[in-house]
């Protein structure tokens, strides 16, 4: 069974502007033990979409419509205090800076008792080991040490793994990791990548693992859905996504990183910047700035989907279809 | 941390120093002292008499080291007008200053960072509007026109409180307090209330922005994805975030405080330290104006003091940085 | 794509939103104007003795005089129109304001900017006295000024700015450490362009927006602070009567129910003083780019 179920879902914002859709009916699954990456520019919608997973859309955000359903259970709709049960327990989440998401005032053997007495009544002793177990699970050396650290005694990496560790406190079923490598030194990403990949195979959790950047996301998640103003445009297993890409905008995507360039070679771009929330074209998203667009492109765009695979795109590339943007 | 606290007392000590050089110079050195103890109409050998009398003859610098011996020996010096020791002149006042102060500091602070609290919690709600207006009046409004106003209310058109003055006494090791008779409690209502207008609005303005700010932030959106009860999340890491911000400002507006208490006794003619020195300035009694300083840096220095400590305590990364 | 909008005007639009920053803007610039011309707004000049008449005196407002007009606030013991001598002590406190804030803001963004692109002991030094006075409370430092340099608007203005600068300097020691630290600056010092030119071009900008909070605030508190002293009798001399004044004279007449010679100069300082908070509380909340969402 499907660890996770989204369908349709809807989340708006109220603003001075007028009502912003940023996720605009987007649906996917997540399997166990699968690591499946989220990919997209900011104002994509993609950590609006890992919030909305988990009920923390502040106002003056609100999930509209659609479904989330947990291990089976739905979510939509349920009463805080029911939310606040599942999260941390059943579906946890990583944030990207965690410097700021550790207070610094407290030792993080308190900040992670805090989360565990969350959901269980333990001992102290039970708490300290269960927690030892976890920062020895993220790869933290001297784990017993570490309890009486405060936040601004680790270096980054180390904090991340600490956040990591509280998201595994209670072996959640779901874990959505929001730009959780972003804020960190390239050689320290990818002791995380390795860890979080090592993790989801150990654990079963399923992650959805949130990011802007398409290289880091290539190499740990099997599958890949790529996000545009709000919208799923391309889904897919991973390397089937970036060998063949279907939609222009991931082609776009692929072709700007830097390894795909001789080098020399000026550094390729997609034209033209993320459109505004408020101000939408009516059909396809990615229209105004896409070379293959036409007066098709004006109508709302369904989401094409072939067993695994999937594109919201009328005029697809296709293996024959080279390089659009050349 | 021993490090940390040995640097801060080194550090306080040569501020009293530096202060009681400056109090002292400045003023003793500005005016004639003199003046005020003569008559003018005083002949020149009685001027160069009592010149001599009181060692004001001497260059300032050796005054000011008669001076600090004389600290040594508990000897504050005379008063010119009362021909009283200044140190028993204040110490007889104290209590009624340290009673109004602290009970009107103590209220302000409880209250004013309960409902900043709850005002920055819950910022679109009636009552935290509400709040807020009430606190930029006690915060822009003079303390000397509240206090008016206070008295004209409760004292003279609704007649509950009494207009000034202070209540029956209680002798508590060997000091009178007024605080634990009714009588007493009764002539401390307004006067403190007045007091603690000022740093109550100040408190709510503190409790809320710090609150909101702390609201808004990662750390509170982690413990709430972690499923942390909202009552835990406020106790343990809002109250702990905001505390660094509200210790800064308490510990400067205790000292603020303590100013303004002159301006309270003189409106509700409180007998303490604040009408003494009110009634020493205007007359330029030096040695109670130079000894109200001092003892004033003094009590300045400790709060501080006692202030870096507590951030010690309560901010892990202050004690690294004062350990290095 | 419409056409940029200078600084000034964007500040304006968001200010304008909030109905009571601009009410209470409203209300500052309708007493300052009131303040500038009261010599030709007011019925009488409070300062000309030859007006007086002391039967006049203590009257309730409304009552006739003997000027043939109606006293519209009373009048004070010693027969002055209370309507004109509030216009006229509002011109006072907000003069004294005005000229203790600004001085103060001068000097004290002066030492502020000083110390940050100085540095060393200069520095140190400097931020030192600040601190120091910093932890020092103002009506204190005022009270022991005015005592020792004697009344008159000079020494006021000099006890008053000697109580405040140091706010002005630590916000802009503060912003101007915080900008000096950037690397454009620290590119430009590495230029042969003179320091003086940094500080002014680079640094003092970025002092602006919180300074412009501070002023507003302290204007506010300079108002409140003369107020203080002259009530307390350590102010101003009796020659110019400011609204401090006007209240503490009309203290004793309390209690017998003569309430309107202090409690009217009392609402015309507090309106005054409240309005100026509230503007300064509105531009505050625009410039603290925390409190967005």
């Amino acid at each position: 069974m499907a660890a996770l179920e989204v369908e349709n879902l809807v989340t708006e914002f109220d603003t001075a502007n007028g009502v912003l859709r940023a996720v605009d009916g987007v649906s996917f699954t997540l399997a166990p033990g699968q690591i499946t990456g989220l990919v997209g520019e900011s104002g994509s919608g993609k950590t609006v979409t890992g919030f909305s997973l988990l009920g923390l859309v502040d106002a003056p955000g609100r999930i509209v419509s659609g479904s989330i359903r947990l291990g089976g259970t739905e979510l939509v709709g349920r009463p805080e205090t029911e939310l606040r049960r599942r999260r941390g327990a059943e579906i946890a989440m990583i944030f990207q800076d965690p410097i700021a998401t550790l207070n610094p005032l407290l030792a993080i053997g308190a900040q992670m008792r805090m989360a565990l007495e969350a959901h269980r009544s333990v001992s102290r002793r039970e708490a300290n080991a269960r927690c030892i177990e976890v920062l020895d699970q993220v790869g933290i050396p001297e784990p017993r040490a570490r309890l009486g650290s405060y936040p601004h005694e680790l270096s980054g990496g180390m904090r991340q793994r600490v956040a990591i560790a509280i998201a595994l406190l209670h072996g959640p079923a779901v874990i959505v990791a929001d730009e959780p490598t972003t804020a960190l030194d390239v050689s320290i990403q990818a002791q995380i990548l390795h860890r979080m990949r090592m993790l989801a195979d150990e654990t079963g959790s399923a992650v959805l693992w949130i990011s802007h950047d398409l290289a880091t996301v290539s190499g740990l998640a099997s599958r890949l859905l790529v996000m545009y103003a709000g919208r799923i445009v391309e889904f897919g297993n991973t390397a089937e996504v970036l060998r063949d890409p279907r939609h222009p905008y991931t082609r776009g995507l692929i072709d700007s990183l830097p390894g795909t360039v001789a080098a020399g070679e000026p550094l390729r771009q997609i034209p033209g910047g993320a459109p505004s929330l408020s101000a939408l074209p009516p059909g396809c998203a990615f229209a105004p700035r896409c070379p293959h667009a036409d007066v098709d492109c004006a109508k709302p765009v369904e989401l094409h989907e072939r067993g695994e695979r999937g594109w919201r795109c009328i005029h697809p590339l296709g293996p024959e279809r080279s390089d659009p943007f050349a | 941390m021993s490090g940390y606290v040995l640097q801060r007392l080194l550090q306080a000590a040569l501020v009293m120093v530096a202060m009681s050089a400056i109090v002292f110079v400045g003023v003793y050195a500005i005016g004639n002292p003199v003046d005020i103890v003569i008559p003018p109409e005083a002949t020149q050998d009685i001027r160069a008499a009592t010149i001599a009398r009181l060692g004001l003859d001497l260059p300032l610098w050796q005054q000011y080291l008669i001076f600090v011996r004389n600290l040594f020996d508990g000897d504050l010096g005379r008063s010119f007008i009362y021909n009283e020791p200044v140190l028993s002149l204040i110490a007889g006042r104290l209590p009624a200053t340290l009673e109004l102060v602290l009970l009107s500091v103590l209220s302000a602070t409880v209250f004013g960072i309960a409902l900043g609290v709850y005002a920055g919690y819950r910022p679109d709600s009636v009552l935290a509007k509400a709040i807020m207006a009430v606190s930029v009046l006690g915060f822009s409004v003079p303390t000397f026109w509240i206090g008016l106003i206070l008295i004209l209310t409760f004292a003279v058109n609704l007649g509950w409180l009494p207009a000034g003055g202070r209540g029956q006494t209680v002798d508590l090791l060997g000091v009178a307090w007024s605080f634990p008779t009714l009588d007493g409690l009764r002539h401390l209502v307004l006067p403190a209330v007045n007091l603690a207008l000022f740093k109550f609005a100040m408190m709510i303005r503190l409790a809320r922005a710090g609150t909101r700010e702390v609201m808004l932030s990662d750390t509170i959106k982690f413990a709430r994805a972690a499923g942390i009860r909202e009552s835990t999340i406020l106790r343990r890491h809002l109250l702990k975030l905001i505390s660094i911000p509200i210790i800064t400002v308490f510990g400067l507006e205790l000292g603020s405080t303590l100013a303004f208490a002159v301006v309270t006794e003189t409106i509700f003619s409180w007998p303490g330290v604040g009408k003494l020195i009110i009634d020493s300035i205007a007359v330029l009694d030096r040695p109670v104006m130079v000894a109200y300083l001092l003892l004033t840096t003094l009590l300045f220095v400790i709060i501080n003091l006692t202030v870096d400590l507590l951030f010690a305590l309560i901010d892990p990364r202050i004690r690294a940085r004062g350990a290095a | 794509m419409s056409a940029p909008v200078s600084p000034l005007a964007r500040f304006w639009a968001e200010f304008r939103r909030s109905p009571v920053a601009v009410a209470a803007l409203l209300v500052v610039v309708v007493t300052s104007l009131l303040a500038i011309f009261a010599p030709w707004v007011a019925p009488q000049d409070p300062y000309d003795l030859t007006t007086l008449s002391l039967l006049d005196a203590r009257r309730e407002p409304g009552f006739v005089g003997s000027g043939g007009y109606a006293h519209l606030l009373g009048t004070d013991p010693q027969g002055r129109d209370l309507l004109s001598a509030i216009l006229y002590g509002m011109r006072i406190s907000l003069q004294i304001g005005l000229a203790a804030g600004t001085v103060a803001l001068f000097l004290g963004t002066t030492i502020g900017i000083l110390a940050a692109y100085a540095r060393g002991w200069v520095e140190t030094v400097l931020m030192r006295i600040v601190d120091l006075q910093l932890s020092f409370p103002a009506i204190l430092l005022a009270l022991v000024l005015v005592a020792l340099l004697g009344q008159g608007k000079a020494q006021l203005i000099t006890a008053l700015v000697a109580a405040q600068y140091a706010y002005f300097a630590r916000t802009a020691y503060g912003a101007a450490t915080a900008e000096r630290r950037k690397d454009y600056v620290e590119a430009a010092l590495a230029t042969p362009l003179s320091g003086r030119r940094v500080a002014i071009f680079h640094l003092l900008p970025n002092c602006l927006p919180p300074l412009i909070v501070v002023a507003t605030v302290q204007i506010a508190n300079s108002i409140s602070l003369e107020a203080t002293l002259s009530f307390l009798g350590l102010g101003l001399p009796v020659t110019e009567p400011s609204l401090g004044m006007l209240i503490s004279n009309g203290f004793p007449y309390m209690m017998s129910g003569r309430y309107w010679i202090s409690v009217y100069p009392g609402i015309a300082l507090i309106v005054l003083i409240v309005a100026i908070n509230l503007v300064g509380d509105r531009v505050r909340d625009q410039f603290n780019p925390r409190l967005r969402r």
